[in-house]
């Protein structure tokens, strides 16, 4: 099994510069031929050198207009470097149609991709680094609700837009918020609460959770008990487990012992895969139905089709959807005309999105001042891969669809299809948090 | 809250012993590597981790999770063999840190050896067609997979303590550990032995991969935390004691087990506390020889 991109860690520091490709192009008449000739000699010196070569790109394209930069942060290595690799790619997928439509009045965009090794710490280092010394305009990254959370902490002081694109409960919130944040994800109440609202009608009231004991875990349960109680749903245990922990057989007696009509996994990529086989080990799903807050793509695949058989959960995006959203199927076509017949997933199409929100706000403001791009990201209408999304006014909380999904594991066309669509829940306000109850005020 | 009824005690019983039996299989060989070698093997995860990569890919080139049983260990124990021979073996004599040092930075170049011959994402695994489903044991169910576990780890056992008590080779393994000088005054290669100790040891680490694959997800990160649960097993019991580390195996398993189900949040920590405890009381482990690190 290979991986799409090469496995040895890719150089924290990565610059795709686009700029310098179309260079030519759009280089002003020179009314000397020597000067014609020695750019050429430097522009193959850059092609040369591309990789240690950003500031000779930067030099040459200083003579058209400064290229427009966004940074990019999300952890390269570590547990969820799949996703993140997956962001990169669809995010200079975004970055790359921008630039050959033009770019902004000649400006090409460039995506400075950086390794937030999913820490904190690191996070909010990397983002520093990349306002003061590469004087980026805008970010757009983060694959953890921690590190969004230091990453917005860092640009709502220094003022610069930063598009989140991953799940966080927290950085709706008022304390947390600045008019620069902006939040392309879902977040656990609304996926938790989707999720809740189609299983508990179908499969039964009485709930057990299996939840990773951290702020996503929690923020998931919570999300499920509220939803939840509307429906009429009793929690019969909560019980909490270590993250990272790779056997769950412990509490598994426990809530066989329960009989509960619905397990609801709480937690996150490999755990979930853990769980998910071990609950299929002890037989529990003879008579419970396993449920996930979110099923990522990368799960299932890693996971197989055996431990996720019949297990159903939420999440942004699915490529199966093209069937029957051309917004998806003109998405997952460009995305395999660059990746060779690879599909976007999940985490894929929020980097796609991130980027191209923001971008599409540059346009729109006609300026890459940040509170003009603010303003304009905040009225934008959008639909890029899945149909129409919009910003909430209080807190830029992505309004948009959320897709609830079963695993597969008879009559798949290939390796891909791993998920059945099974209901889709229409962008709406009322599935968030009111804006009074996240501290906002108005 | 579930009360506690006989049976779901007894169930929790089962699945600690379970548990159990891969903790006893690692510590084994962990045991067995010190034991003899002295040398403390921090890649023993590693090959645990190596083992279970290799037992799906030979069960997915042969078809038959039986073959991989066999050809896996072999595979594993001949890296092993190698890295005695060629990185463990000059460093005798310096003392204890050196071996430990350099295992540890060999797991890490087992890890990545991993990343990039499977990728970063692991392998599915599947438990084999004849052995999936559960069974009910009266008083639950339970995967008749971890029982054929608890079977396979007892029929290695007893395989490793036969070969240990009645052959010669078992023979000088048990003298090597006690004084190897005397051991090599009286002719044998003493350092063929422990290449094939050593090549054992791992062995039975890939081993406990192959069986513990259908278990749990299989990445390149999942022998790091075995690990440390391997080192109280081994402490516990004893370093250098095959009893020792079958029955301190069982115990951590049981003791992680009724933890989980009496009081959840100290589970984790409950495998500490026992090994603690036993330390306090014989820092030896439980059937160690005093002053075998002295």
């Amino acid at each position: 099994m290979s991986t799409l991109i090469p496995a040895p860690t890719p150089n924290p520091e990565h610059s795709t510069s686009h700029a310098d490709q179309h260079a030519d192009q759009h280089a002003a008449p020179q009314a000397n031929m020597q000067a014609t000739s020695r750019r050429r000699l430097l522009q193959a010196g850059a092609a040369g050198t591309v990789l240690a070569g950003a500031p000779f790109a930067i030099n040459i394209v200083r003579a058209q207009g400064a290229p427009i930069k966004i940074g990019f942060p999300t952890p390269l290595t570590g547990a969820f470097s799949a996703e993140a690799q997956d962001q990169v790619r669809a995010a200079e997928l975004a970055v790359k149609e921008f630039n050959d439509g033009g770019g902004f009045n000649g400006r090409k965009v460039e995506l400075l991709v950086r390794d937030d090794k999913l820490n904190p710490g690191e996070a909010a280092s990397r983002t520093l680094e990349l306002i003061e010394k590469d004087k980026v305009d805008f970010i757009v990254g983060s694959l953890s609700a921690a590190t969004q959370l230091s990453i917005n902490a860092v640009t709502r002081e220094r003022k610069v837009i930063f598009n989140s694109i991953s799940q966080s409960d927290a950085i709706n919130e008022a304390k947390d918020w600045s008019p620069y944040t902006f939040h392309e994800a879902l977040n656990p109440h609304m996926t938790a609460g989707a999720v809740a609202r189609y299983a508990f009608p179908k499969y039964g009231k009485k709930v057990v959770y299996l939840t990773a004991d951290y702020a996503y875990g929690h923020e998931m349960v919570r999300g499920f008990e509220r939803a939840g109680k509307a429906l009429g749903a009793t929690t019969l245990a909560d019980i909490r487990h270590p993250l990272g922990a790779a056997d769950y057989s412990a509490f598994l007696p426990r809530i066989q012992a329960l009989k509960p009509d619905i397990l609801v996994l709480c937690n996150f990529g490999r755990d979930l895969v853990n769980s998910a086989k071990q609950a299929t080990d002890f037989g529990l799903k003879e008579s419970t139905r396993l449920v996930a807050p979110v099923l990522l793509f990368t799960s299932r695949v890693a996971g197989g089709a055996d431990a996720f058989e019949g297990v159903v959960g939420g999440t942004s995006y699915y490529w199966g959807m093209e069937d029957s959203i051309p917004a998806a199927k003109a998405f997952n076509d460009k995305f395999r005309r660059a990746y060779g017949g690879a599909v976007p997933s999940d985490y894929g199409a929020l980097g796609y999105a991130g980027v191209r929100s923001v971008l599409q706000a540059v346009v729109n403001a006609k300026s890459t001042d940040s509170d003009k791009v603010a303003d304009a990201l905040g009225r934008l209408e959008y639909n890029w891969y899945k149909g129409n999304q919009f910003y909430r006014k209080c807190d830029h909380q992505s309004v948009q669809s959320i897709i609830i999904v079963e695993s597969k594991s008879k009559g798949m066309k290939d390796k891909n299809d791993v998920f059945s669509v099974a209901s889709i829940e229409a962008p709406s306000e009322s599935n968030l948090r009111s804006c009074s109850e996240l501290g906002h005020k108005g | 809250m579930v009360e506690l009824t006989p049976q779901l005690l007894g169930l929790q019983l089962v699945t600690g012993v379970a548990l159990g039996a891969i903790y006893a299989l690692l510590a084994v060989g962990l045991s067995l590597i010190f034991g003899m070698l002295t040398v403390v093997n921090f890649a023993h995860g590693a090959f645990f981790m190596v083992g279970a990569f290799l037992g799906i890919y030979f069960q997915t080139l042969t078809g038959s999770f039986a073959l991989s049983l066999v050809i896996t260990p072999l595979v594993v124990g001949s890296v092993g063999m190698l890295a005695e021979r060629f990185l463990v073996r000059p460093l005798y004599g310096r003392g204890i840190d050196y071996p430990l040092l350099l295992t540890f930075g060999l797991s890490y170049v087992l890890i990545e050896l991993m990343r990039v011959l499977f990728g970063i994402e692991g392998l599915p695994s599947s438990t084999p067609a004849m052995l999936r489903g559960s069974v009910d044991l009266g008083i639950g169910r339970f995967p008749l997979y971890r029982l054929v576990l608890i079977g396979a780890t007892a029929a290695v056992v007893l395989g490793l303590w036969l070969m240990i008590e009645k052959t010669r080779f078992g023979l000088i393994i048990r003298a090597g550990s006690r004084d190897p000088e005397i051991v090599r005054v009286l002719g044998v290669d003493v350092a063929r032995v422990w290449l094939l100790v050593f090549g054992l040891g791992t062995a039975i680490a890939g081993l406990s991969g192959v069986l513990a694959a259908p278990t749990r997800a299989v990445n390149p990160e999942m022998g790091i935390t075995v690990l440390a649960e391997s080192f109280v097993v081994t402490v516990v019991g004893g370093m250098g004691s095959l009893m020792g580390a079958v029955v301190a195996g069982l115990l951590v398993g049981v003791v992680f087990s009724m933890t989980s189900l009496l009081a959840p949040e100290f589970a984790e920590l409950s495998i500490f506390v026992l090994m603690a405890l036993v330390l306090l009381v014989r820092p030896q482990g439980l059937f160690g020889k005093a002053g075998l690190m002295g």
